[in-house]
């Protein structure tokens, strides 16, 4: 298990990253916490010749909320997410979900920048980027530009960022209201066999539903933004036949496949049972 | 091949090493360093066996680079206690039985450590989610579960300048 040889580099600021990305081409890749690339270089699986490590960018270390706005930097770890007292209170959705990844080593060391960048389905936090209509912001050797996160994702290991692009920081709305992240998995540390996040509000009148966000996280080779069962919560309110109609729309829109974690039928079935679960206890919590 | 030279603070003395970037930081603690507490038990990232505390924080060293910890302080189970000093939380191990074989004691004891200086005062479920990146596959963690616990009431009892540090939220 000893991965290929590579080149290590350790620039100081996003700027000198860019630039030896941009010198090195195709043959870099980027290391954050490494606890997906590791892994894969291990397998043998990624056998970059450069490995860029952005670890000493201060400037990518931060989590700031201004005028409702998050903005977190890429290289804020899990464990830091949890620990942020303003952002547990602000978008409690984020804890909530963070204490589901991995383990407590994994959390210390695997950065939200990371866990989106990546592009593998598996990952809790492009589920939630989506249901929470966050913001990627890029940069690369022709400036800086933004993408949805749930414009982002395009196949498994395929995302809209360039090989030249550093991802450097995610903004969103904070979100007031309630949430819950459910994860259906085999065991602590094991990646989703199915998982939800959703937003609810409460309108006025204490009765109707004003807004809904769902995704979905590892039941197709991306996350799914549940936009139409998103709508019908908002359209027909939080009830049980809503709840069912919602659950039915979020199913029919995830392509799940066979694996080690389940054929099909199961993984709907999990789906299913985690989408209900989760939009019963963020309704209860609005 | 091109080599690096590294410098870390390993149990509070300041090593230097020269190794090529892909070194594990496991290996290089190790094979280069000859810090052998820390044990290798699945190299997958799963098992924890191989747990270091790196500035502050519980790190599994067969998934990291040791050019990744330049600079850092590492504190491995022989910087926690010795045999005619035992750590509080080996004391306890001890005491509880909380270990068999032994392999995963290590990298149990290195992350016990870190969950009670950010939790001094952990309810049991806390102790069972904080060690969960730590299997073991003799114990059935109960008796592990008692000398953690029993560890923290007695530095509450007694005074470890560590154990007040960080609180989780
Ligand atoms: C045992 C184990 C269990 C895990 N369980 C879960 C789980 O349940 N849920 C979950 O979501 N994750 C899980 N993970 C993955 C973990 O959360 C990773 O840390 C995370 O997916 C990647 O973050 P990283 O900082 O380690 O990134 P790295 O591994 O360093 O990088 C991952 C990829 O993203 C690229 N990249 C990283 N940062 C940037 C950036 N700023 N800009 C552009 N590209 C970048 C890298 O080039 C690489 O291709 C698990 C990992 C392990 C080892
Ligand atoms: S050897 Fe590192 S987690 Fe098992
Ligand atoms: S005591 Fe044997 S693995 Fe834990």
């Amino acid at each position: 298990m000893i991965p290929g040889t590579f080149e290590y580099h350790q620039p100081d600021s996003v700027q000198a990253a860019v630039a030896l990305l941009d010198e090195l081409g195709d043959d870099a890749r980027v290391l954050a916490g490494g606890h997906s690339l590791i892994p894969m270089m291990k397998l043998r699986l990624a056998m970059p010749e450069h490995l860029i490590d952005l670890r000493r960018i201060d400037d990518l270390k931060f989590i700031r909320i201004e005028s409702g706005v998050v903005h977190v930097g890429a290289m804020t770890t899990q464990h830091e997410l949890i620990n942020h007292a303003e952002l547990a209170q602000q978008v409690p959705i984020i804890r909530e979900t963070s204490l589901q990844i991995g383990d407590p080593q994994i959390r210390y060391q695997g950065t939200i920048g990371g866990n989106v960048a990546n592009g593998d389905p598996g990952n809790d936090m492009p589920g939630l980027m989506q249901c929470l209509d966050a913001t990627f912001t890029l940069l690369g050797p022709d400036g800086e530009r933004k993408v949805a996160a749930r414009e982002f994702y395009e196949a498994a290991y395929f995302t809209a960022r360039d090989d030249l692009e550093i991802l450097t920081s995610i903004s969103f709305a904070v979100s007031p209201g309630g949430y819950a992240y459910e994860k259906q998995k085999r065991k602590i540390g094991d990646y989703a066999t199915a998982a939800a996040a959703v937003l609810l509000r409460k309108a006025g009148d204490g009765v109707a539903c004003s807004f809904a966000s769902i995704a979905m996280t590892n039941l197709a080779d991306t996350p799914i933004h549940c936009e139409a069962a998103s709508q019908l919560l908002q359209d027909q309110g939080v009830n049980d036949a809503s709840i069912e109609a919602a659950v039915a729309s979020c199913i029919a829109s995830i392509e799940p496949v066979d694996d080690n974690r389940g054929p099909v039928d199961f993984k709907k079935h999990a789906a299913a049972q985690i989408t209900r679960r989760a939009i019963k206890s963020a309704w209860s919590r609005t | 091949m091109t080599t690096t030279t590294i410098n870390l603070n390993v149990n509070g003395k300041s090593v230097e090493t020269t190794i090529e970037p892909r070194e594990l930081l496991i290996h290089v603690l190790r094979d280069r360093l000859d810090i052998t507490g820390p044990h290798i038990g699945c190299e997958t990232s799963h098992c924890g066996a191989c747990t270091v505390d790196i500035d502050g924080r519980s790190v599994k060293a067969c998934t990291l680079f040791a050019v990744q910890a330049q600079g850092s302080e590492i504190t491995t189970i022989e910087g926690l206690g010795d045999p005619d000093k035992l750590h509080v939380l080996q004391e306890q191990f001890k005491e509880h039985h909380g270990l068999q074989c032994g392999f995963c004691t290590p990298g149990m004891i290195t992350r016990a450590h870190r969950l009670l200086q950010e939790n001094p005062n952990p309810s049991e479920e806390d102790v069972r989610f904080g060690i969960a990146g730590n299997l073991c596959r003799c114990t059935g963690y109960q008796n592990i579960v008692k000398a953690v616990l029993a560890a923290a009431r007695e530095i509450n009892g007694a005074t470890d300048k560590d154990a007040t540090r960080e609180t989780a939220a």
